[in-house]
């Protein structure tokens, strides 16, 4: 009859630490509607994989040999082999955003890569703390607000800790709204934040939507080639959507092919939450570090407006810098919130959606530049 | 602090110059390119 408690007994501290981590991830996702698509499969996923001989894993029977557990073999083929998952998923998102408000206002551009600054900072800070240089990378990363450019990044760089780095990603990415207007405030005047920003967008042709994305591939390939798999994939989706004759693949990479990806990749990033990885004092590290870094990509955002605004006569409102991150669309509604609570006539969504979606291409060229440094 | 976290740091500093120019770089460059395609387009309507 033992081996009706062998399981039992074989539980260690760390895995029941594992269970309430996957618990609380659950708790998020229902209860606070934070990333539910992502941290809802990674909550149950640190479950599975931490329970003892899970199934879900690989392992060894007598007389058999080894067996393929499922969540084990699609992390291999699935990430670590090819990195597949988290490129598929750019192809959706590619194809879900618009890029228009980018592109009759180009100079947010320059938001999306002022608010990169805290991946850089954090790189920094994490070589300081010991890590690494490739971990420290790889942490740095987050700062991305990327879930799968963070996961994309840490598995090329082989970092040990790519558990705790698509947690903290994904966590943070949820906690945009309580994060950014802390930062912002810190680096703002009232007056600043009631600035009010003209909205006047140039007209877009067609031809300039369709050939943004070719550019966009040629320009990010031929200066940080390593951005190519992300940029590309990324701008692939979104020439699907604007090319206007494939309506019907621009539909499935939005809905199917996002939902199916984003369905798997959550439990199958749950591999790398094994309790004997993710249970130790990096993880906290990281955790306080990916924090670290969106707030200084909030604050770079900022604090590169006010500097523009040091050079213009037409006053910019430095919030609109902070929505230069690729947490889209919660960085321009977190904006537009904010500036219509200083002033109710200061409407800066369109503005803001303008460097949130420049930080999208940005985030994903930044990743391939880090990587470029280890190629 | 120890010769490892040292070199570590030194790379990193590295990674963080290299790495906001390379950003700006490449941002600027799609930037003045969607600019002049803008301007082109819209002359051309």
């Amino acid at each position: 009859m033992e081996f009706l408690w062998e399981g039992l007994l074989a539980i260690t501290w760390k895995q029941v630490v594992m269970y309430l981590v996957g618990a609380a991830l659950i708790w998020l996702a229902i209860k606070k509607d934070y990333e539910p698509a992502l941290l809802m499969p990674m909550g149950f996923g640190a479950i599975l994989v931490n329970l003892p001989f899970s199934g879900v894993l690989n392992q060894t029977m007598a007389g058999v040999g080894e067996t393929n557990g499922i969540i084990q073999w699609l992390f291999e083929i699935g990430i670590e082999a090819s990195e597949a998952m988290p490129l598929l998923l750019f192809i959706g998102i590619g194809a879900m955003i618009d890029f228009g408000p980018l592109l009759s206002n180009p100079k947010m551009f320059l938001f999306g890569a002022a608010a990169q600054f805290g991946i850089f900072l954090t790189i920094v800070l994490a070589a300081l703390l010991g890590f690494d240089i490739r971990d420290a990378a790889s942490i740095g990363i987050i700062g991305a607000a990327d879930g799968p450019t963070s996961i994309l990044v840490s598995q090329v760089l082989k970092s040990n800790y790519i558990g705790p780095i698509a947690v903290a990603a994904y966590s943070y990415m949820a906690l945009v709204p309580i994060i950014q207007p802390l930062a912002i405030k810190a680096v703002t005047t009232k007056k600043e934040r009631a600035i009010q920003m003209e909205y006047r967008p140039a007209a877009v042709s067609k031809t300039t939507r369709i050939l943004f994305p070719i550019i966009v591939t040629f320009i990010a390939g031929l200066v940080a080639p390593a951005s190519v798999s992300l940029v590309g994939f990324l701008m692939f989706g979104n020439l699907i959507r604007e090319c206007g004759v494939l309506n019907r693949l621009s539909e499935t990479a939005q809905n199917d092919l996002a939902n199916l990806i984003t369905l798997l990749l959550g439990i199958t990033i749950s591999f790398s939450m094994r309790a004997e990885q993710f249970v130790n004092w990096q993880t906290l590290m990281i955790m306080a570090l990916g924090l670290f870094a969106f707030i200084f990509d909030t604050v770079g955002g900022v604090l590169f407006a006010k500097l523009l605004n040091l050079f213009s006569r037409k006053k910019m409102n430095p919030m609109v810098g902070a929505a230069g991150i690729s947490a889209f669309p919660m960085s321009a509604r977190v904006i537009e919130k904010m500036g219509i609570a200083e002033n109710n006539q200061n409407h800066l969504l369109m503005h803001a959606v303008g460097a949130n979606v420049s930080g999208q291409i940005a985030s994903a060229v930044a990743g391939g530049i880090v990587l470029g440094f280890f190629m | 602090m120890s010769e490892q976290v040292m070199k570590n740091l030194i790379e990193a500093a590295g990674i963080m110059g290299k790495g906001m120019l390379g950003i700006f770089v490449v941002i600027g460059l799609i930037a003045i390119v969607v600019y002049l395609l803008t301007k082109v387009g819209n002359k051309g309507n």
